[in-house]
């Protein structure tokens, strides 16, 4: 699990290519979020971000889709993304705009399919003092997400793939890649 | 300090000594793509500049999840596919071989010791093989196709032992559903879950393959048993390869061992909307159901559809019930076929399909509307997953599925 214990985040978090998110509107959701939830099923035959997001929470919340705006911040708690590898569901958030996903926790496969696809997962222990609509500013730098006048603490992501963030998803950091150095380790 | 099973496997690949924690670019044995998440991979593939896969013979490739082509965009994204097999010498199942986890194995398509990707999930079934297997998205996929490597980070182990003899009408589904129910949907998260002890050892290779594939339902990066006799009798006439042993020294370091006896085991149900939500049988008895599936990559065997027809008998299903039943392959379906449990299913009034997922994960058809609920022998109960958000998802063993398609409502086998 990414929350293995709580901790001070000592390092600061670079965002990449992902554009820094000021005043942007929670969408807050609760624990145990799956990738059916994000993208049913049944629209997985779309492979475009823009048209998979028409369909980003259909049925399990509505408006999500129409009204979500470039700048959103999708807020789960607990195991956000569990479920099938479906890389659908990171690609119908970043389609309807939203760079970046704050829980307390993450499913694996979601975790890394978000960090290869340009949205950013970020680990904050306190998103049950986040409210559904809030007004919502995320400091990478320092750290902290600012929500209703409350500085909360993030988490910095593993540092290898800080690199992947680095290079704005993994496509553009395979492109840097002429063969891979097999069996090689890489920093934890 | 000895060494876990999936630490030995990520030792002996890099023939050094890799332990949990570390991150490693390890190359892989195989990497397998099927018509939903495949699209994309190749996509990603071609982005990365990708011209040559790294080694055809390793790629798998089939369609399962919406076969025959049940959409226009569906069609359209198996030709893109067929087109990308022919261009690079990778062999195709297409739609003729059934669910792919199904057929990566019974094609001797992953071995114990290897190390496998799949672009979904339940990649994790070919642990059952003694194999680290586990699921990946399209762009880690397409980075796999491209340089046959792909970033790991060695998961730590718990270590399930499990003893005791099941009941009669009791078996593998619903070990693994008290499992889930005990460790929780996160609870394995970035771990892999080793299935030991005497049940399993006695188990045969249906039962590891259901348990295996739902390790991933508690989070699990993989779910492994080690290689045994049972494994190396199923691997033989499927790869020519010499057995040797592998298996967790007795002082690895585990994250955590959890013990379970069996011999108490109720069947078991998980309701509606998550997989750890298990319970015994009997605390749901007398539910109404409109549809019942038997088959998916957890449960679509010859043996779990013997284990159905053994609870029907030459009894009928209910009338008012949807019985879908659907063989997880082309080999399960023959044997199905030529042991005449076909015969016997739509004599009693299921539907028997053709090899596919069928309504697993409700893309392609058997989808339920709202208000309706669905009894299925598959691996997930998300809202959603079969259809209508409003629907409710129940999952269970074939024994269950049959008893509660002949009442109508959700019965204990050993009841019928």
């Amino acid at each position: 699990m990414m929350t293995a214990k709580k901790t001070t985040p000592a390092k600061k978090v670079s965002a990449g290519k992902i554009p820094s998110t000021k005043g942007g509107r929670v969408w807050k959701f609760g624990d145990n979020i799956d990738t059916d939830a994000i993208i049913p099923g049944r629209f997985l035959t779309l492979n475009n971000a823009g048209e998979l997001a028409k369909h980003a929470f259909e049925g399990t919340r509505d408006e999500f889709a129409r009204k979500v705006k470039d700048g959103d911040i999708v807020v789960g708690e607990k195991n956000f993304g569990c479920g099938s590898s479906r890389e659908h569901a990171p690609l119908a958030l970043i389609g309807g705009g939203v760079h970046v996903v704050l829980a307390q926790s993450f499913a694996r496969i979601f975790f890394r399919n978000a960090v290869n696809v340009g949205v950013l997962p970020i680990v904050c222990h306190d998103t049950d003092q986040i409210d559904d609509g809030a007004e919502i500013t995320l400091d990478l730098k320092h750290g902290y997400v600012e929500v209703s006048g409350k500085k909360l603490a993030i988490e910095p992501v593993p540092p290898f793939m800080q690199g992947i963030i680095d290079a704005g998803g993994l496509v553009n950091y395979a492109k840097t890649l002429k063969e891979v150095p097999a069996c090689t380790k890489s920093r934890r | 300090m000895g060494a876990t099973i999936v630490e030995k496997i990520f030792s002996r690949k890099c023939g050094s000594d890799i332990r949990a924690g570390e991150v490693v670019m390890t190359p892989i044995d195989g990497a397998m793509i099927h018509d939903i998440t495949g699209p994309l991979a190749i996509q990603k593939f071609y982005e990365m500049g990708g011209k040559h896969v790294f080694d055809p013979r390793r790629v798998i490739m089939l369609f399962d999840h919406q076969i025959p082509a049940d959409s226009l965009e569906a069609a359209k994204n198996h030709v893109y596919m067929r087109k990308f097999a022919a261009e690079q010498g990778i062999h195709n199942y297409d739609i003729n071989e059934g669910v792919c986890h199904q057929v990566v194995l019974e094609k001797g398509r992953a071995a114990p010791g290897e190390i496998v990707v799949g672009a979904d999930s339940h990649t994790c079934m070919y642990g059952a093989v003694g194999a680290f297997a586990t699921g990946i998205g399209s762009t880690d996929m397409g980075f796999a196709l491209k340089f046959g490597s792909l970033y790991f980070k060695v998961p730590e182990t718990i270590r399930a032992e499990v003893s005791g003899k099941f009941q009669r009408r009791v078996g593998a589904k619903d070990l693994i559903l008290a499992i889930a129910a005990d460790i929780g949907a996160d609870g394995a998260t970035y771990q892999a879950i080793e299935f030991t002890g005497k049940t399993l050892a006695k188990m045969d290779m249906p039962g590891r393959m259901t348990c295996c594939n739902m390790a991933i339902e508690m989070g699990a990066k993989a779910g492994i048993v080690p290689p045994d006799k049972v494994t190396w009798d199923y691997m033989r006439g499927r790869r020519k390869m010499k057995s040797f042993d592998l298996a967790s020294d007795d002082d690895a370091k585990f994250a955590e061992k959890r013990a379970y006896n069996v011999a108490d085991l109720e069947p078991q149900v998980a309701v509606p909307h998550n997989v750890d939500q298990g319970v015994p049988v009997s605390k749901v008895a007398g539910t109404h159901i409109d549809q019942v599936f038997i088959g998916s990559c957890t449960n679509g065997r010859y043996e779990d559809m013997a284990e159905a027809a053994e609870v029907l008998g030459k009894k009928k299903f209910d009338p008012k019930v949807r019985v879908l039943v659907i063989p997880a392959s082309r080999d399960e379906y023959l044997k199905v076929l030529e042991s005449g449990l076909i015969e016997r299913f739509v004599k009693a009034g299921a539907l028997v399909e053709a090899p596919c997922c069928g309504p697993c994960m409700g893309g392609s058809f058997g989808l339920i509307a709202p208000g309706e609920v669905s009894l299925s022998t598959s691996n997930r109960n998300f809202k959603g997953r079969q259809g209508s958000t409003e629907g409710m998802v129940y999952l269970c063993s074939p024994a269950t599925a049959a008893a509660s398609a002949m009442k109508g409502e959700i019965t204990d086998p050993r009841e019928v």
